[in-house]
């Protein structure tokens, strides 16, 4: 369902304080009638964020497929083909099958959500995605029972990819989440920024963006969703399982073995950029904690 | 002859020439950090500008003796030059991980003590300490036969600062392992003398 998240404050954020009361009483009662489906959406903290330039957002990418520095991909991935796209959707579903961008554009309803990214390798943005929820287009393609993942596959394209003819990965790439992450209304298929179509180098033309796990498991450029009974396998997990685990949820206590996870760098802020805490899960803690009650973050890292 | 010729142009070329030229890149490369010219997150890209120009150096450094014995060219007075260059990029790197970067004492010693990448980083600038200390020609009289042990240093502080490069990089990257690939190479051709010496 469209809108089931909102950020409390919005880019254009002249909202007089009255029109804001009023949207709050809205959410509340709607949340009353449980028309909201997960409590405490709303969150204040969405107050400060004011989004990085279309600039920071993309120039600076990490797209392996395009080469691994950070301006490759803005250098490169011009040559990706995003039209005509289909995204394959397989495995546990109801209605599967090849659907194209344009069928799943006109199904969705898109709304602009601005999050926070967070990258495994200690810098962040606020990103204004456009996009819908991951859980409209999994019902549209009928989730079975049974499914407990979902695996999501970028393309690979060697003629159009400068980067994959060094196996810097084991191409395609791949990642993964549980069925409840996937379903969770935060979750969302990105296909614009700033009201824009989605440039190739952060993805185009359809990309996932999973706001409290680091940047990596936000997938690009995808071919293929298959909902499966077992866990799916996923890229850097296979290049080092040690430093990269399934779930890779954002987590300031618990380091990367290179990388202070306790700290970030917000991109754009120049030579003398001050280091931020991060927060956990991203800041979106009340949001995502209960899908991981009881379990040891630090083992299921 | 070719290889006279460069010999002949080296013996030109003073050796502060050697050192404007090399440390050009350091204005230019801060100008490029603050104009937007290093991309948007400037702090990486310099730390990484400067590890690399470091590491280059290095590998210069070693190929000076291998030209002389292998194919005549005699480079070798500028092999100081090259070796206090090299450390002052490392310098500039470190100042840059610790004062921009980390941005604090606590996270500096954290690091050095629990990412093994920069506790190898570390100990190759600390090898290369005494090298730098020992780089005028009073320390070369002093300590005579002793300097020359002294820079064999060189060799563990190149096969660390490579396996740094390889240890920080993602993936399977190329260009980190052609890298240390080179410095392996460069050290192997030292292999039979040094066997020798320490036969004889
Ligand atoms: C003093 C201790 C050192 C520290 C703390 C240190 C730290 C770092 C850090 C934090 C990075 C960036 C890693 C990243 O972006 O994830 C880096 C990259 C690098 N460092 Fe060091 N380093 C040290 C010594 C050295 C030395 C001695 C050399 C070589 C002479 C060196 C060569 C490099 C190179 C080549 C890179 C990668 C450059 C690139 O990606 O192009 N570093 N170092």
């Amino acid at each position: 369902m469209a809108h089931r998240w909102k950020n409390t404050l919005t880019r254009a954020d002249a909202t007089p304080l009255a029109a804001y009361m009023n949207r709050r009483q809205i959410m509340a009662g709607a949340m009353g009638l449980g028309l909201i489906g997960a409590a405490g959406m709303a969150r204040s903290q969405e107050a400060e964020l004011e989004p990085n330039s279309w600039e920071d957002i993309t120039q600076y990418n990490n797209f392996y497929e395009f080469g691994t520095g950070k301006s490759d991909p803005a250098r490169n991935a011009h040559t990706l083909t995003t039209e005509p796209w289909t995204v394959a959707i397989d495995g546990l579903v109801d209605n599967p099958g090849d659907y194209s961008m344009g069928q799943i554009m006109e199904a969705m309803t898109i709304e602009e959500r601005i999050y926070r990214f967070r990258c495994v390798e200690a810098w962040s943005m606020v990103i204004p995605w456009n996009g819908f929820e991951l859980a409209d287009l999994l019902n549209l393609a009928g989730v079975q029972e049974g499914a407990k993942y979902v695996a999501f596959e970028t393309a690979l394209r060697p003629d159009e990819m400068p980067g994959v003819r060094f196996p810097v990965l084991d191409w395609p790439y791949v990642e993964g989440l549980r069925l409840d992450e996937a379903m969770h209304p935060l979750t969302m298929m990105a296909t614009g920024i700033y009201g824009k179509p989605i440039p190739n180098q952060n993805g185009a033309p359809i990309r996932l963006v999973v706001p409290w796990k680091y940047g990596f498991k936000s997938i690009k450029s995808i071919v293929r969703i298959t909902v499966t009974e077992d866990e799916p396998p996923t890229s850097w997990n296979k290049a080092n399982g040690r430093e990269y685990g399934f779930y890779s949820n954002v987590n300031p206590e618990v380091d990367h073995p290179r990388w202070s996870q306790a700290s970030e760098r917000m991109v754009g802020g120049g030579l003398f950029a001050k280091r931020q805490p991060t927060l956990m899960f991203n800041g979106y803690e009340e949001d995502v904690a209960s899908l991981y009650d009881g379990m040891d973050l630090r083992a299921n890292f | 002859m070719l290889v006279d010729r460069i010999n002949q142009a080296a013996r030109k070329v003073p050796t502060w020439a050697v050192y404007i030229v090399y440390l050009i890149p350091v204005p230019v490369l801060l100008y490029m950090a603050q104009t937007g010219g290093l991309g948007r997150e400037p702090i990486n890209a310099l730390e990484r500008e400067l590890g690399e120009i470091a590491l280059q150096l290095v590998i210069i450094g070693l190929c000076i003796s291998p030209l002389r014995r292998f194919i005549g060219v005699n480079l070798i007075k500028f092999r100081r030059t090259i070796g206090v260059l090299a450390f002052t990029y490392v310098v500039l790197h470190l100042l840059v991980w610790a004062v921009l970067d980390v941005q604090s004492i606590d996270r500096v010693v954290a690091d050095i003590i629990k990412r093994p990448y920069i506790t190898i980083g570390m100990a190759a600038f600390i090898l290369m300490l005494p090298l730098a200390l020992t780089s005028n020609n009073t320390s070369v009289k002093w300590l005579g036969a002793v300097w020359r042990r002294l820079h064999l240093l060189t060799y563990p502080v190149a096969i660390l600062s490579g396996v740094h490069f390889v240890w920080l990089s993602k993936g399977f990257q190329l260009e980190p392992l052609v890298y240390l690939t080179v410095i392996l190479a460069l050290l192997a051709l030292r292999v039979p003398t040094l066997v020798r010496k320490v036969a004889t």
